[in-house]
This record gives C-alpha cells, structure tokens and sequence, in this order.
C-alpha cells in the first residue's frame, strides 16, 4: 500500500460534498433499503447537480451521500482516469468535499465509475458507485415504466428471455454487447449500466458493494457483497464475455478490456488497455 | 356595469407603446446594442438563425432586442424578412470535411486521427453561478488556435470497413425547398433534413430523448460531432466557374446507430445526421436522433413510437408553425362560442326533460 494521497482544500461555501444533510440522508436511507432487495429500483428525490443530468449526477449524488472525510476517491469514465468527465468529477469532489483523490484502484475506498469495473479484483470495504443511465432493464422492450413495475412485481422476465431468443435465432448470439441484463439473487433483474459484457462477471459475488445511481431517472439500487449475479442467457447458449482478440500495445496484457484506437488517417487500429490504471500498473509506473 | 369592448385601433396602439416602454426597460440604464447581443449572446444569435433558417448575425441579434428575448419571436421575425427577399441561386454543397474546427469531439472512439478538440463548450464547467461575472471587470482569456490540419470523418472510417452504411450518392437532382413547396409524405430524406434543421430545438430534444428513453429502439453513439467555419461556394451559370462567396459557422452530427441486418444487408451501422447553423450541440444531436429514428420504415423497422412517425414529427417541428395555431387561440372566438353555447343548453333542455 502506498502512502496516502494528499487531501485537497475544501470550499468552505458549500456543505461537506455540496449536498445538504437532509438531502444525504434521504438518499442514504434508499441506498439502505436498496442493499437490502437486491437489484430492486428504489425511487428517490435526486436533485438538480451542477453538471447535466445523464452525465453521472446519480453517482455523484451517492457519492455524496456516502462520502466520508477520510475516503479516498477514484473516478473513472470508459475505465480511465484521464478522461474528461472523470477529471471533472474528480475536480468537484476535491472541490466540494476536500477529500483525498487517486487513481490508483488498490487505494481507493470509493470509485465512481461510468461504464467499467476495474480489471484489479475489488476488496472488501470498497465501494463502486456506477452512474446509471437507464435504471430499467427492460426499458427498451416495454418503455412503460407503471407496467415494467408490475412485470417486476411478478418475476416476469419473459419479455428479456425472448428478446434474447429471437437474437440468437437471427445472429447467432445475444444482441446485446454492453448493458446485458443481469439477475440479482436470483430474484430481480437488473441493468448492470452500460458496462461492457466482459465486465459482468466481476459483479458475481464480488466482495465490494456495488451501488448504482440513476438522477435522471431517480432510482438507486445495489448489489450487496458476495452476492449471485448471472448475465441472463440460455443452458445451451451460455453467456460469452468478449473483447478485442488483441494484447494491449501498451502492457502487452491479453487479459484486460481493450480500446481500439484509429492510428491513421488509413484507417490502421492500435488496442490499448481500457483500465488506464491496470495498464499503468503492468507497464511497473 | 357592464362595459362592451370596443374600438382596436386605440387599444392597439397603446398596446405597442406599452410593450415598447417593457421592451427598453428602466431607462436609467444603458440601451442593449444589436452589437453587444450579436457578439455576447452568440447562442441565442446562433439558434435564431438556425430555427429562422436565414445565415445573418447581424439581423438575428436584432430580431432578438425586438422580440424582447424570446427567441421563436425572433425566429418568426427572421423568417417573414426572409421571404421578402428574392431567391437567386442554390450554392455547392458545403464541405464539412474541410470545416476549419474549433471543436470537434467523438465519443466512439478515445483517439483518432485530428485529435479531439474540446472548443468552446459547457461541458465540463461545473454549473455553479459565477457572481464574479455579475460584479464584472472579467477579462476574457486569449482564444485558442482553431486546430488545422485534416479531420477524416469518423463515419467515412466505418464506411471503409464495410461497417456503416453509405449515404446515397449525390443524384444531380436540385435540391427541393421546404420554404416554397408544401412537405409531402412520405417525405424524401433532402426535405426531411431542411425541416428538422429549422425545427424547433426544444421539440426534436424532446423527440431524440424519446428515442433514448424507449420510445423507439435507439441505440446511438456520437460518432463525430464538429463545429467550424466552412466555406460556401456558388457557381452561377453565366460564369461557368464556382466562386466563394464566405464563410459560414456550422455544427455538424454524425449519429451511429445499429442496424440489424436484412435479407438484403448484412448488419451494419447507420447513421442519423444533424446540421445547424452557427453553434448549436444540442439541435444538432436532437436532428440527429430524430433523422435516425424517421428511417424506420426503409430500414424495415417496426415504427411504434412517435419520434418514427415522420407525419407526426415533421409536421410539428415548426415552432412558427406552432405558435400561430397555439396562439390563435387568443383571437376573439365569440360567434363560435356562441352557437356552442346554443348548442349545449339545447342538448340540456332534452336531457332535463328526460330525467
């Protein structure tokens, strides 16, 4: 472990992490009630962030509501720490709550992310924050949000079950390549937010809680450590995780989720390490 | 005691006195300049331009002082001097490929060649008021260089892979004219584009969010978004040659969406696309959404939700449109109300009877 990062001033005109307490505590009591039915939607006032809502106000609202003086936060976008929506984050935090930042996943207490999990297994007492677009996983198959609530209520899934058969009857395999409905529990499905299907499995049973925010769209809901979450599929056409059949030119990792990166103007790709982080930590810093 | 009201003519006038009096506000302060609004409230310039389909900044920014900020006001200003001038010519197609960018950004891929240019953009300030700016004396840092050099299209790269489907080549054919011809459905996608491109930006955001949110099966990304200046070229016949004639500042988006294949077509990408005139992200995304979803029918898609309906979309886009049907509404309707007044206490009188 390396020694910790430098706390950040804090601005003193706002509250600690710019919610006020009676705001925190409402969103801590959902976040409560979400870890407790796993993978249900819980319903919460989100309120308006000073960035837009669909870019990463539901996390930042659970960020806030969990932060604490002594965390150490990491944030990620598409799984890495320099790109701009993750600076940016990471910026108001340091701001608002004066908290100590990384980018490093073994010393982070906290990450919010947007669209990836980090390659390095998560611990214990860690929490991933996912900032979620679009909570419902059935919202592109029954846009009806009073009715995707009663399906829910019944355990009926046939709609997410038939989808999936009507891609491999055509295609082949499933449709979708990011954002697979998972079920949580065996009793909930669930939108894993738009991760990649190669990060699914790092939810199963994973010793970190998971917390998903969605502002716009007001919901918040979990996964509670070491908890089942299966990729929906069929037993004789199982789930497939893919990704680029490259090595990272980078690290040379054949492993990790991989960018693809136009080159020239000839159209020639390089593929890179998503996880700018992981990347960094096989290249030895 | 009841009073008839009588006589438009005094209270029309005295009605544009009052709202002159509104429109110059507290007269101890300085007037606003069509100049300052022009070169300070660029935005506003940008989308009254776009949604009153006429490229003048200058007559924009004047619009905008007299119709006191509201902005489909001075669109619907624009447009009706718009009309009265005479129609001479139709440029080239104005190559965004050449644009000179001062912004232009992909999300689907993290590099590419060109590079990404962040430009002039609220993305990524944090949304907290600013009250320095309200107590003044700002100085505005040094503008950045436009980036130069080429900036293949992101769309042009999929294409070449075999990814995306082409566009249809370019037929020869003059370009229809939404300003002088009634819309017909179904709609050719060349006069689809011109109505969406004046549409009202509030209306198509609201349609592309339906797209997102489920009404309508969008899976988009933004291949390439760019902003710049691009040159407008005309090639009158009498002098057999194309001379440019200026620079216009445009916003370009390419949408990738999915398809998922046909007996015909292999799976492939689509694109949706949205231009404006001037600065204008978030008209263009909308366009670009909605120009994808409208594709519905040729793609053989089922078209269920309303953003595919082309009817439906295309002929309520016009906020112009819009607003003197909505507004009409104001206009006196007594002789109207009248008979249905007759018409109600009738029907009541026999339904009394019967009880």
């Amino acid at each position: 472990m390396n020694a910790m990062p430098p706390l950040n001033h804090r601005d003193a005109a706002y509250n600690f992490a710019y919610l006020d307490e009676a705001t925190k505590r409402m969103i801590r009591r959902a976040i409560l009630k979400a870890l407790a039915i796993p993978g249900h939607q819980i319903p919460f006032g989100a309120r308006e962030m000073p960035l837009p809502y669909g870019w990463g106000t539901g996390g930042i609202q659970v960020t806030a509501a969990i932060l604490g003086p002594r965390d150490v936060l990491k944030v990620i976008d598409q799984g890495a720490d320099d790109t701009t929506n993750a600076v940016s984050i990471r910026a108001f935090f340091a701001r608002v709550a004066g908290i100590a930042t990384t980018t490093r996943t073994a010393e982070a207490t906290i990450i919010q992310t947007r669209h990836r999990i980090p390659e390095r297994p998560l611990t214990e007492g860690q929490v991933m924050v996912f900032q979620v677009p679009m909570p419902e996983p059935l919202f592109r198959l029954e846009p009806r949000l009073a009715e995707t609530r009663r399906l829910h209520a019944l355990g009926d899934y046939s709609l997410a079950q038939v989808k999936l058969y009507e891609d491999i009857a055509r295609q082949g395999e499933a449709g979708t390549s990011y954002n697979h409905p998972v079920m949580v529990a065996g009793r909930y499905l669930m939108s894993p937010s738009p991760i990649p299907g190669f990060d699914n499995p790092k939810l199963h049973n994973s010793p970190a809680i998971m917390l998903f925010g969605a502002g716009r769209e007001k919901k918040i809901y979990a996964v509670p450590p070491y908890t089942t979450v299966e990729s929906l599929d069929f037993d004789d056409h199982p789930f497939r995780p893919m990704r680029a059949p490259h090595a990272c030119s980078a690290c040379g990792s054949t492993t990790s989720y991989l960018d693809e990166i136009i080159a020239d103007d000839q159209g020639g790709r390089i593929y890179v390490c998503s996880d700018t982080d992981h990347c960094a930590e096989n290249q030895g810093r | 005691m009841y009073v008839a009201v009588k006589g438009g003519e005094a209270a029309i006038e005295a009605a544009h006195a009052w709202l002159a009096e509104r429109r110059r506000g507290d007269q101890s302060l300085a007037a606003l300049t069509p100049e300052q609004i022009e070169q300070q409230l660029g935005l506003a310039v940008d989308r009254v331009m776009a949604e009153g389909s006429c490229y003048d900044r200058g007559l924009a920014a004047l619009a905008i002082q007299q119709a006191r900020g509201d902005l489909i006001e001075a669109a619907f200003l624009l447009r009706a001097y718009r009309n009265t001038l005479s129609r001479f010519a139709a440029c080239e197609p104005v190559d965004t490929g050449a644009m000179r960018v001062q912004r232009r950004i992909s999300a689907t891929y993290k590099d590419l060649p060109g590079g990404q240019v962040l430009g002039p953009t609220f993305d990524y300030t944090h949304r907290l008021l600013d009250f320095a700016l309200a107590a003044e004396g700002i100085e505005a840092p040094q503008e950045a260089e436009a980036a130069a050099g080429p900036m293949p299209r992101v769309t042009e790269l999929l294409a070449r892979e075999g990814l995306m489907a082409r566009d249809a080549p370019d037929d020869g054919a003059p370009p229809p004219d939404l300003t002088r011809e009634p819309l017909p459905f179904p709609t050719p996608r060349a006069l689809r584009l011109q109505s969406l491109a004046r549409g009202d930006e509030g209306f198509l955001l609201g349609m592309g969010y339906s797209t997102q949110r489920g009404y309508g099966n969008a899976h988009p990304f933004v291949a390439e978004l760019r902003m710049g200046e691009v040159e407008v070229v005309l090639a009158p016949p009498e002098l057999g040659f194309a001379i440019s004639i200026g620079d216009i500042t445009v916003t370009e988006c390419q949408m990738v969406n999915q398809f998922a294949g046909s007996a015909e077509a292999p799976p492939q990408f689509t694109r949706g696309y949205g231009l404006t005139m001037g600065h204008g992200e978030r008209k263009a995304m909308a366009m670009a959404l909605v120009d994808r979803a409208l594709m519905a029918p040729d793609l053989g898609e089922d078209a269920t939700a309303p953003a595919q309906q082309a009817e439906f979309v295309l002929l309520h886009a016009d906020n112009v449109e819009a607003t003197g049907f909505v507004e009409h509404l104001k206009l006196p309707h007594h002789v109207d109300f009248q008979s249905e007044l007759e018409k109600i206490r009738s029907i009541r009188a026999r339904w009394e009877e019967q009880a």
